[in-house]
């Protein structure tokens, strides 16, 4: 059934190996194991949860503050509202995500392209990098939820043209602004990657610098990048999802959890559908960067350093 | 591509080493990696250079290619000098390391100098077909770097040091790292790709026997500082064919020759020439981290 199988690697059998199958189960068993543990604590601990002196330290497991997996399922059901003409609550949840999804992705788009220029930039000068790597080390240390305000106000004043400068534009900017900082140090590691042999190589051709980070750097900055990038991801819907909530922008799904919690005592379950949709927005994401590694394979023979 | 060697009565040498002083500063102090090196490698000519770890040999061929620079004195390459030689593509170069990109086949390896220098898409595949089929790896045209051995590694990077036809050719220990059989045959291989493309040939070498079967000349050389000691002429017999030069008595003389100008009387090394690096590893530094061993 597997016919021949010769030495020479990269001839593969495109059926699935058997540790995708077992990559592929474990995940499942991952989630059925989260959802046991969720209903076996509710079902096990007290219900005003576990207290060390006055201090709480494992939660309650009242249904308001731990509502069961089927709740949550059957409350995602029903109407987000009691207004005749109400969606289903799973359906008013993924427009969200897909709103939040779009957010993401173009600050995502905005973070990659930005800490690629930096990358290149910072490999290029040696003093650009002394002078702006630090910065990019620190612009992480500002808190999100100062920033936010902030980037809000100034957009507020911009205007392309005609056009004025939308909310969600701010919060891309906050996504992007976590998301350039994996690719630029990323970046930098993977434009420094090349062996020695293969830099004097191309100085030995007469090659320039773009021509040498056209055809040495850039390719050999692959299995540098693909890490960078799903980091980006992640960080782009988490810069996404705090900047709705700090900004207060409406339609997207971070702003939902935070409605939806607010009537969380009446009707404990709803809430949980926009953390759902949160966590879908991330795999999305994740899938998304997954595939963009397909065609990029062949630059990933030294793989998996980072 | 040697315009020179057609028509002018003289043709300029492919290399014009002349009174060449580097330098590296380190942190114990000063290093002199070679010093008042004086050097002429006619075109076509094949030379060798030899000598203990830390005599400068690599580091001369780096001034060669102009990927360093000497603290004093000149370094031409067909009568221009080396960065604007390097420039113009003048020669092809080969390390101790094959050093191909993982990502290219060996066809793409082969064409990266004719893809950097532009040479339109269906010349530079012709020529890459060709330079393959040279170096009988054209069943493994389209196979990646990882899937062939060191020895196919290195036939490839020597056939992509060939692509633009250079009429010199640097090489620095590239058979270093090579089984012994392999490392004959590609000598074997080396001297008829290279009387095919009368190519000159600076040839940097661990190995007296290897300079030797190789080589028009053998540049012997010291250590502390780098010093060109004394150069070996070869004698290169005509062996009739299916009779390997590796087992004429000429040879031996030759190699025993080498052995005496490497060890000679105001030679304080102890041991051989590898042996002498391995006592001395101070002096490595000499040839910075840059070995490219």
């Amino acid at each position: 059934m597997s016919g021949e199988r010769t030495s020479t690697e990269g001839l593969r059998l495109p059926r699935p190996s058997r540790t995708q199958v077992k990559a592929v189960l474990l995940g499942a068993a991952g989630v059925v194991g989260l959802g046991v543990v969720w209903e076996g604590y509710k079902a096990l601990a007290p219900e005003t949860g576990v207290s060390i002196g006055s201090t709480l330290v494992l939660p309650r497991t009242s249904d308001l503050a731990m509502p069961h997996l089927w709740e949550m399922w059957s409350r995602a059901l029903e109407p987000v509202t009691g207004a005749p003409d109400a969606p289903p609550l799973w359906q008013a949840v993924l427009g969200a995500c897909g709103f939040t999804l779009r957010t993401a992705a173009t600050g995502w788009v905005v973070g990659v392209v930005v800490g690629l220029l930096l990358g290149m930039l910072m490999q290029g000068l040696r003093t650009a990098r002394d002078a702006v790597l630090p910065w990019v080390v620190l612009s992480q240390t500002v808190p999100l939820i100062a920033l936010a305000p902030l980037v809000r106000r100034w957009g507020s004043q911009l205007h392309v043209g005609t056009l004025a400068w939308p909310d969600w534009w701010s919060v891309a900017v906050i996504a992007s602004y976590l998301a350039f900082f994996p690719v630029s140090v990323g970046a930098l590691r993977g434009f420094a990657s090349p062996d020695a042999v293969h830099v004097e190589l191309m100085r030995a051709y007469g090659a320039g610098w773009w021509q040498t980070f056209r055809r040495l750097r850039l390719p050999a900055s692959v299995p540098y990048l693909l890490p960078a990038l799903r980091l980006a991801a992640a960080s782009a819907v988490v810069g996404t999802v705090v900047g709705e909530v700090s900004i207060g922008l409406r339609g997207g799904v971070g702003r939902m959890i935070v409605e939806f919690g607010a009537t969380g005592s009446s009707d404990p379950a709803k809430q949980w559908s926009p953390i759902a949709g949160a966590v879908l927005v991330g795999l999305v994401a994740a899938a998304a960067v997954a595939l963009l590694a397909v065609p990029l394979s062949r630059y990933r023979s030294s793989e998996v350093q980072s | 591509m040697s315009p020179d060697t057609a028509s002018a009565p003289t043709p300029a040498p492919a290399v014009r080493v002349s009174s060449v002083r580097r330098e590296f500063r380190s942190r114990t102090g000063q290093v002199v990696a070679l010093d008042d090196v004086s050097l002429t490698v006619a075109a076509g000519e094949f030379v060798s250079l030899i000598g203990p770890s830390g005599c400068g040999k690599s580091t001369l061929l780096r001034l060669v290619a102009d990927l360093d620079r000497p603290t004093s004195g000149t370094v031409e390459v067909f009568d221009r000098p080396a960065h604007v030689a390097r420039e113009a593509h003048e020669y092809g170069i080969a390390f101790q390391q094959a050093g191909l990109l993982p990502w290219r086949t060996v066809l793409a390896n082969v064409e990266l100098p004719l893809e950097l220098h532009g040479t339109p898409r269906a010349a530079r595949r012709q020529r890459a077909r060709e330079l393959v089929d040279l170096i009988g790896l054209t069943p493994f045209a389209g196979h990646y770097p990882h899937q062939l051995s060191g020895g196919m590694q290195q036939r490839v990077a020597i056939a992509r040091a060939l692509a633009e036809q250079p009429s010199l050719l640097l090489m620095d220990e590239p058979f270093g790292a090579l089984d012994e059989m392999t490392r004959e045959r590609m000598q074997t291989e080396l001297l008829r790709v290279r009387s095919e493309t009368g190519a000159a040939v600076v040839f940097v070498t661990h190995s007296i026997p290897e300079a030797v079967y190789l080589s028009d000349r053998v540049v012997v050389m010291s250590a502390r500082p780098g010093r060109v000691r004394t150069i070996v002429p070869v004698s290169r017999p005509a062996v009739p064919d299916g009779v390997d030069a590796r087992e004429d008595a000429a040879f031996f003389a030759d190699v025993a020759r080498v052995r005496e100008a490497l060890h000679g009387p105001d030679d304080d090394d102890p041991g051989t020439d590898d042996l002498a690096g391995a006592a001395a590893p101070a002096r490595v530094p000499a040839t910075r981290g840059m070995d490219l061993r």
